[in-house]
């Protein structure tokens, strides 16, 4: 059956409505879900949407033009996505979008005239290890290959629904190439959780946790089992795996030490930086200790509402969560009456929709009310106002896992492992050149050379560690370790070898920051939009010392003046690289003096449109 | 020297008194110290985007605007490094948009051109980006031109918080970010925006003007032809804090 435009959409969008309150907070999701139903937000969606809502055409139109995988024009039957990562180029993406565009007889960006079919680019999709990736209504293919392409082709013309593609086309690898003490057996759903609320007694379940109290110094309501898992927090130090490494004991505390009718736990697997994956791979295999994580924090800071904020780009993973979710509350492990405690939690999934700049906390949040995901103010914090300005953890996937192995066996076993200031295990996302990318677990304070010995990436030339807004290793300092301590970490480790041309690589960055900054504040809106359009005329071999000159002095406005760590960490790469690998930027200047950016013939392209000329004359 | 129960910063080594809960932009207003700033006026909730206020707070940078002033904190704004920051985001936002000054009928009363001025910019410096957004002309009363927009928010926040109209509204993302106008067409003339709304009132530039009014007062007789905006926001800024807390 064909999905084209559909004549009369206001029937289906009511069915649709009629299974969500009239919250603007539902905003987000319901444009997620007509998204997928129609392949856009049809105009009629608009106002039945914002009377639903009670919210304005202009609100809901400014969600429309905010998130990327949302659209207010048709995108065709099949709309096709081509992850656009660097490690995605390197596996030949470029190849592989002209091949799919020319076999479909479709230009790049456009929607095919029948309306069968759409292919554009899109931000990393989560898939570095297995690239070159493509979403194709939503599910992910990897491993594009020619053979690969033509039998999407033939599904395509034959309007096979992609519900009816084999299942294989879709399979996405964990490649979990090394484990060590957190991820190294299955996670046992409910021994975190009961382990937590059985601390600091021997008792059985029963016995304790109606034992509530006021601790008479601080006038808070505590439970011995949720006290005593807070210690253990602090005997893990435990930091936070999304970036910051903020102590998530202290967060935790402070969360519940505010006084407030409700509290929010909330698990960021936006998962935007590229690179990076891992968190993928944690809730396809280890789902149930994430969630526990989240459990045991709601526990400990007296939280009743759970959310997981996940990345549109794995929607696949939709139907898993949902039971995972559903399995967990037959078991008594959610729900009003957790393990017969009488503990109420539950946890609801909100995507995103195509923005990496609702990783960023407050973004999150915005988007978690149904709103464009703009950070908010600096001050007050989540912790303090988070989440319909109630106080709210925000932790990554990976530091709710590790929290439910912190219940399970203790601060002091955890701490046990890494270093000094890192505790603990960290896994890390392993992709490009190198024989066997993947995830790789490893405690804290190993070295790049040691990764890139076990990963087989012994040519590498440079490593990118922590993503584009992270920090470029060259091979001199292959004896640098990952740890606070020196140089920290998500976990994103992208290897280039010998052959690479690192301004690739930055060219890459740079226009994935244009794309991502949210338009917020001056210096990010449009720093990154000069850094990006001086990275191209460099590119066109029209560069000139200056302009590198140009590039620090934006680069440095930017780490100063940007509101959030986007625009802030946006220009990382570009300093480093200048510093690095000045040659690979060097050898495409052919002028040491001023060019202008400006460009005479291209200007004239309007006049030639007009008169509908592309002779020589027209050119200069 | 303040009184001791009266709470004080330094910025740029003056002592600034506070009130609790001002922001640090407020109090130095307040005490006469300029800050730069467009985005912001006192009357409704900052949202900290121009950037134009950075200081330099116990040596990190934030928006004065949306910081609270804290006792003994040592504050930098007028320094060369800073300065030189605010004439490259006022560049910015000249390219980002089209800014002919002398064919605009804000010119005289412009923000943006004010402070141009105060912070002596010679020229935009970097390629001019050209946008071609939707020009609203469609209202009887008030005209929107959207490439004079600088993203400020506030016709967006006043609106939602003071008319409660919610008229403005932004899409778009990063560079493409725009105004959008609540109604079914998108055009002004659909909504229910007024030339009475406060919304319309405090554009900094020549975004949302009003018809009609072009060149009521003439060019030489405008707010900063008769004082440069360093002297003429603070005196308004005292005024209306006199004004509010006597
Ligand atoms: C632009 C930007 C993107 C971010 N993206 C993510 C993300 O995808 N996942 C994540 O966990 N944290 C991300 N963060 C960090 C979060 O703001 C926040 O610090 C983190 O979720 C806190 O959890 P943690 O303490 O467990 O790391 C991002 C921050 C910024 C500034
Ligand atoms: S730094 Fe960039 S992403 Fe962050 S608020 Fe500013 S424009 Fe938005
Ligand atoms: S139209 Fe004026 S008030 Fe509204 S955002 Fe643009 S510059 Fe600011
Ligand atoms: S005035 Fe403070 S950021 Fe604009």
């Amino acid at each position: 059956m064909s999905q084209a435009v559909t004549p009369h959409p206001q029937e289906t969008v009511r069915q649709i409505l009629q299974r969500y309150d009239r919250d603007p907070g539902e905003l987000l999701q319901l444009l997620v879900e007509i998204q997928h139903t129609f392949h856009y937000v049809p105009e009629e969606a608009v106002s039945l949407l914002a009377d639903h809502l009670r919210v304005t055409r202009a609100h809901v139109r400014g969600l429309v033009g905010f998130y990327s995988f949302l659209s207010d024009t048709f995108l065709g039957d099949y709309v096709i996505y081509i992850s656009d990562n660097i490690t995605d180029r390197m596996l030949g993406n470029q190849d592989m979008a002209k091949y799919l565009c020319s076999r479909l007889g479709v230009k790049l960006g456009k929607v095919r005239s029948d309306g069968r079919v759409s292919v554009q680019y899109t931000s990393c999709t989560g898939m570095c290890d297995q690239g070159p990736a493509a979403l194709v209504n939503g599910m992910p293919v990897t491993r594009l290959s020619r053979e690969r392409v033509d039998r999407m082709v033939e599904f395509i013309t034959a309007r096979t629904p992609v519900t009816a593609w084999p299942e294989e086309f879709f399979q996405v690898e964990d490649n979990f190439r090394r484990s060590d003490v957190l991820f190294r057996r299955a996670f046992d759903p409910g021994t975190a959780l009961k382990a937590a609320m059985l601390r600091g007694g021997d008792e059985t379940l029963k016995e304790i946790q109606f034992e509530e109290a006021v601790d008479p110094a601080s006038g808070i309501a505590w439970k011995r089992g949720a006290d005593e898992t807070l210690k253990e927090m602090y005997r893990s130090d435990l930091r936070g795996r999304g970036g910051a490494g903020f102590k998530a004991a202290i967060k935790w505390e402070t969360c519940r030490d505010i006084s407030a009718p409700e509290r929010y736990v909330v698990c960021n697997a936006d998962e935007g930086e590229p690179g990076t994956f891992k968190d993928r791979v944690l809730l396809s295999s280890y789902a149930d200790m994430v969630f526990e994580g989240m459990t045991v924090c709601a526990y400990v800071v007296g939280a009743g509402r759970g959310i997981l904020y996940i990345r549109q780009e794995y929607w696949y993973l939709k139907t898993h969560l949902e039971a995972v979710l559903a399995r967990r509350r037959e078991a008594g492990l959610l729900g009003k009456n957790i393990l017969g405690t009488g503990y109420a939690f539950d946890i609801a999934i909100h995507w995103g929709a195509g923005a990496y700049i609702c990783g960023m906390e407050s973004a999150m949040i915005e988007s978690i009310e149904g709103k464009r995901g703009k950070p908010r103010k600096r001050w007050p914090l989540p912790v303090v106002a988070g989440v319909e300005k109630r106080p709210t953890v925000v932790n990554n996937v990976e530091t709710f896992a590790a929290a439910a192995m912190v219940a399970l066996k203790g601060g002091v076993w955890f701490a046990g492992h890494g270093t000094m200031h890192s505790t603990g295990t960290k896994l890390f996302c392993v992709s490009g050149d190198c024989e066997r990318p993947g995830i790789y677990e490893y405690p804290f304070g190993v070295s790049i050379r040691e990764i890139l010995r076990d990963c087989g990436g012994l040519d590498a030339r440079a490593v990118q560690v922590s993503g584009p807004s992270g920090t470029t290793i060259t091979r001199p300092e292959f004896d640098r370790v990952l740890a606070y301590e020196d140089l920290a970490t998500v976990g994103t480790f992208m290897v280039f070898n010998h052959e690479r041309d690192m301004f690739e690589v930055v060219q890459n960055f740079t226009h994935f920051f244009q794309h991502e900054s949210c338009g917020l504040c001056t210096p990010c809106r449009v720093g990154t939009s000069l850094l990006a359009n001086l990275v191209d005329k460099v590119a066109a071999g029209k560069g000139s010392p200056l302009d590198l000159e140009e590039v620090q002095k934006i680069s440095q406005l930017m780490k100063t003046t940007a509101h959030c760590g986007l625009g802030q960490t946006a220009p990382n790469h570009l300093i480093d690289s200048l510093v690095k690998f000045r040659g690979d930027w060097e050898k495409r200047m052919m002028v040491t003096g001023f060019v202008p950016a400006f460009d005479l013939d291209a200007s004239l392209e309007e006049a030639r449109q007009l008169t509908g000329r592309d002779d020589v004359a027209a050119h200069l | 020297m303040c009184p001791d129960s009266i709470k004080t910063f330094f910025l740029d080594g003056r002592e600034i008194p506070f009130r609790e809960g001002q922001s640090v932009f407020d109090a130095a207003m307040t005490a006469g110290a300029f800050i730069p700033h467009l985005c912001h006026n006192p009357d409704y909730e900052p949202h900290s985007s121009c950037r134009l206020c950075t200081v330099i707070v116990n040596g990190r940078p934030f928006a004065s605007c949306t910081q609270p002033a804290v006792a003994g904190q040592m504050v930098q704004s007028d320094t060369p490094e800073l300065r030189e920051m605010r004439r490259v985001l006022t560049q910015m936002l000249f390219v980002e948009g089209n800014h002919y000054c002398p064919s605009c009928e804000k010119s005289g009363n412009c923000k943006l051109q004010a402070t141009a001025y105060d912070l002596g910019l010679q020229d935009n410096h970097f390629p001019q980006f050209f946008p071609k957004r939707e020009l609203d002309a469609s209202h009887a009363e008030i005209i929107l031109d959207r490439d004079r927009c600088i993203l400020c928010g506030l016709c967006v926040r006043v609106s939602r918080d003071v008319d409660k109209k919610s008229v403005f509204a932004m899409t778009g993302r990063g560079i493409h970010t725009v105004i959008v106008v609540d109604s079914p067409s998108g055009l002004l003339k659909d909504s229910k925006v007024t030339a009475q709304d406060e919304a319309v009132q405090h554009c900094p530039v020549g975004a949302l003007l009003l018809k009609g009014k072009g060149f009521d007062v003439p060019i030489g007789e405008r707010i900063y032809d008769k004082a440069p905006i360093a002297e003429d926001s603070v005196a308004k800024f005292q005024a209306r804090e006199a004004h509010i807390h006597g």
